[in-house]
């Protein structure tokens, strides 16, 4: 099929690039060992125990990042959030190019009147205050773990669909289109089989840059409390905790925090390895 | 000695395995003319682009490039500087990209001036308003204060012109000066670069691809392919008598507009397959305040019978190709109406049935931006049949594609590769494949051979018109290039400014054009024949402002034969022997060669 055809070319090209390669195992690693890491810890993620309280790195039983103020372990919370922190950012950033694709596709490709009206609610959208929207939904619903999706996609997507259309539109003018239109392709046939796919490069960047910002978002809420719920957490609300208890036990907030930063680096250096990669004109 | 002597030159890159200069020597004396001639990919750029010391870091150079004294390879961009501009200088294909279009003409020659200490500041202006008026800029006073774009693409290869010839250097490197241009501006443009040079003793080192360009202007030329040197000699001698084999072969694949056309003759009493009345294209002028319409195609009628070349001839703004997209009904045509056989279709392709698109096939002008990138050859070939016979079985298809891509003379192996991994000419190919598969009763042909060399350009006419003997199918061919007309068209359509000029059998516009803009075109094209005097300029000035039509006939402000009445009223078409011209002194005009 043409999206795999559109995705080969960047795969081999990104194996020559070291970033990309350092990035992505990076990356793969961490995923892993958040995933196999509680499997193998003596402790589960909600489990308290008061009088192991505070235990510095490597302290007490098996507690290598050490325990909280209410004696969790550190390691395998943090590994939970960081798992959170990933699910929420993956599924974000895909519900974002899902809509945002089909989105700014079809605005681009219609044109004229359609275009406009289209393009005119993203800019309505736009304009509404993201932590004013979040607020509401949470009043107006409760709070719960997906209600974080539809917060970030909802923003996510209104770039990701203002990008596309703008691809589009000089896709569009291609001679291609013309040729297709000529032997009869429908409209939705061009924009799936001849308009997407040739999206792909652009859309490939411009999502791994969209999931550190899914995962700041995510964050942010959950250090203002709108985030995940306890004993649940993310690698936000363990910031939010580990700030409480800074000048005691810094680790409680040193560890989480290097840990999103580490994760927010690699999708960075990651987006920019892809563009160098995708960008036709670094590889003249 | 030599003024500038090039020893064993080779250039590679670490990531292609060929050297793209190949040991490559000559040398170009004082006030010599040189022509490098080659086809695309045959190192002549790069050599040019060495001899200026423009080459990107990465370029692995060997070799020798003596200019006067002073050798270029290796030394250090002060000692460059010292050269260029003063002693040498370059003239660039595409005049928009290399002028800055943030600055002012007049400011851009100036810091040349300034930069190389030329001249003393308060002086810097008046050489600039003197170089202007030298390069035939017309109101030199006004053309200082104006931004590129908004000159003509002949103006600005003039200022450009201009600019490399401040310092008055000892040698101009010229990369394909006219390529881009229209063959009446590239005419004028030539005899500027003529003019110029027998005024000061300025050696020229003209890079093109077109020998008939190197035959009306270089004393000297070099033939080079795949990077190595063919040959090197006087021009006259080569034409003459080619010792290479390689360069033979280029010479009689030239196109020339001298030999009479080798068409098969069409049966008589036919109805036409396609019939166009009256149609005009418009477009909605978005930037001017009121609200005007661009008319690039004025009410035209023609019929196109089965079996038949129709060539269709303008130059750029002329509206052959909104023309083209209006037939096809990739845009609406404003009035008039377009039928097949006898049925009135529908303005736009969308609301035609799958019967009648199928029919009407397109081959565009670039090859790789009209194949999708993100497509395998055997997909986009194979696409039409999915839409137009979609019951059709797997491997009855995937046998259609492989006859097809026979057909048009490619090999299966290449039905797996994406489209940048094919070459010029197959890339055409492969279009070609796509439109012909559902078995069109016209294609129109959009300029589809102009981006492609020499001796590809000619085998792709040449499968169009064994198609065209094999199945009847009728051809129009939008172009600018006359000697592609002359090679295969029946019936051949000038325009100027969306007007018809003339229409004529192909022997007989290019034996007896009636209308002075059609002999203006056929007198501009270089002929690639060394005894071919090529020194008069055939016509002046460029093509009007199409928002801003002239009164009158559109070709009376270049026309040297117009008389009052032409600024006027606007001339009919009129019938003549084997055709109509649209011209008030046809009649009385001899411009029959």
């Amino acid at each position: 099929m043409s999206y795999l055809a559109a995705i080969k070319p960047i795969l081999r090209k990104s194996r020559d690039n070291k970033t990309i390669v350092a990035c992505g195992s990076l990356l793969l690693l961490i995923a892993a060992v958040a995933l196999i890491g509680p499997l193998i810890s003596p402790h589960d993620y909600a489990g308290t125990d008061f009088e192991n309280s505070f235990l510095s790195p490597f302290g007490g039983d098996w507690h290598p990042f050490g325990t909280d103020d209410l004696g969790r372990d550190l390691f395998v919370r943090t590994l939970l959030g960081v798992k959170v922190t990933l699910f929420v950012a993956i599924i974000a950033s895909t519900v974002s190019l899902g809509i945002g694709v089909a989105y700014g596709a079809i605005a681009g490709y219609m044109g004229g009147k359609i275009d406009a009206l289209m393009m005119r609610a993203v800019d309505a959208l736009y304009a509404l205050p993201f932590i004013f929207f979040v607020i509401l939904l949470m009043v107006v619903f409760e709070r719960n773990f997906l209600l974080i999706f539809v917060a970030i996609g909802a923003v996510n997507w209104l770039e990701m669909a203002r990008i596309v259309r703008g691809q589009t539109l000089s896709l569009k003018r291609r001679q291609f289109v013309d040729a297709a239109r000529l032997i009869g392709v429908s409209t939705p046939g061009i924009i799936l089989r001849h308009i997407t796919p040739n999206l792909f490069g652009v859309v490939v960047v411009y999502m791994t840059l969209t999931i550190p910002q899914a995962i700041l978002v995510e964050s942010f809420l959950s250090f203002l409390g709108l985030g995940v719920q306890a004993p649940q957490t993310s690698l936000g609300s363990l910031v939010n905790d580990g700030v409480v208890h800074m000048e005691g036990a810094p680790w409680l907030l040193l560890l989480p925090a290097t840990a999103l930063a580490v994760i927010m680096l690699c999708f960075n250096f990651l987006g920019d390895g892809l563009r160098d990669v995708v960008d036709p004109k670094k590889n003249a | 000695m030599s003024l500038l002597n090039v020893n064993d030159l080779s250039i590679s890159y670490a990531d292609v395995a060929k050297p793209v200069v190949n040991q490559l020597s000559f040398s170009v004396e004082a006030g010599q003319s040189m022509g490098i001639v080659g086809e695309s990919g045959s190192g002549k750029t790069q050599t040019a682009m060495a001899v200026m010391g423009l080459l990107p870091a990465n370029a692995i150079i060997s070799g020798s490039i003596r200019f006067d004294d002073q050798e270029f390879l290796g030394a250090t961009p002060d000692v460059m500087n010292q050269y260029r501009a003063c002693r040498i200088a370059m003239v660039f294909q595409d005049p928009m990209t290399a002028l800055n279009p943030y600055v002012r003409i007049g400011d851009q020659l100036r810091r040349i001036l300034l930069e190389h200490r030329i001249c003393k500041p308060a002086e810097a202006r008046d050489r600039v308003l003197a170089m202007l008026q030298r390069v035939g800029l017309p109101d030199a006073e006004r053309q200082y204060r104006v931004f590129p774009h908004q000159l003509s693409g002949g103006m600005r290869q003039r200022a450009m012109i201009g600019a490399a010839l401040l310092g008055e250097p000892d040698l101009l490197v010229a990369d394909e000066p006219t390529t881009a241009l229209d063959v009446t501006v590239q005419a004028q443009i030539l005899g500027l670069l003529r003019d110029l040079r027998s005024q000061s003793n300025t050696a020229l080192l003209l890079i093109t691809h077109d020998l008939g360009v190197v035959a009306g202007n270089c004393d000297h030329m070099l033939m080079m392919d795949d990077g190595r040197l063919l040959e090197e000699g006087p021009t006259r001698d080569i034409f003459a008598a080619p010792s290479n084999e390689r360069t033979a072969k280029l010479i009689s694949a030239s196109p020339r507009i001298n030999v009479p056309s080798k068409t098969t003759p069409l049966p008589g009493g036919v109805s036409p397959v396609l019939k166009i009345d009256t149609v005009s294209v418009s477009f909605k002028e978005r930037s001017s305040s009121t609200k005007s319409r661009l008319h690039a195609v004025r009410p035209l009628s023609l019929e196109v019978l089965p079996g038949e070349t129709v060539a269709i001839v303008g130059e750029s703004g002329s509206g052959k190709t909104s023309l083209a997209r209006a037939i096809l009904g990739l845009i609406p045509a404003g009035s008039g109406t377009i039928s097949y056989v006898g049925k009135r279709l529908p303005a736009l392709v969308q609301s035609r049935s799958n019967e009648i698109r199928r029919q009407l096939q397109m081959v565009f002008q670039d090859p790789v931006t009209s194949l999708d990138p993100s497509m395998r050859v055997a997909e986009i070939v194979g696409e039409p049949i999915g839409i137009h016979e979609p019951k059709k079985k797997k491997a009855e298809r995937e046998r259609d594609i492989n006859e097809m891509l026979q057909h048009v003379g490619l090999t299966s192996e290449l039905r797996e590769r994406f489209p940048h991994e094919l070459s010029g000419g197959q890339a055409q190919r492969v279009a070609i494949a796509r439109a012909l598969i559902v078995n069109p009763s016209v294609l129109i042909c959009d300029e589809a051979v102009a981006a492609l060399d020499g001796t590809i350009q000619s085998d792709i006419l040449h499968l169009l018109q064994a198609e065209q003997a094999d199945s009847g199918l009728s051809l129009i061919f939008i172009t600018h290039d006359l000697s592609v007309v002359r090679q295969i068209s029946h019936r051949v359509l000038v325009l100027y400014m969306g007007r018809v000029c003339e229409i004529a059998t192909n022997d007989e516009l290019f034996e007896r054009p009636q209308h002075p803009y059609t002999k203006a075109m056929l007198s501009s094209i270089p002929v690639p024949d060394p005894n071919v005097k090529q020194d008069e300029v055939p016509l002046m000035g460029e093509v009007s402002s199409i928002l801003e039509p002239p009164t009158g006939c559109p070709f009376h402000p270049r026309c040297q034969h117009a008389i009052a009445r032409c600024s006027e009223d606007i001339p009919e078409l009129e019938a003549t022997a084997s055709g109509s011209v649209a011209c008030f002194r046809a009649g009385e005009l001899d411009l029959s060669y």
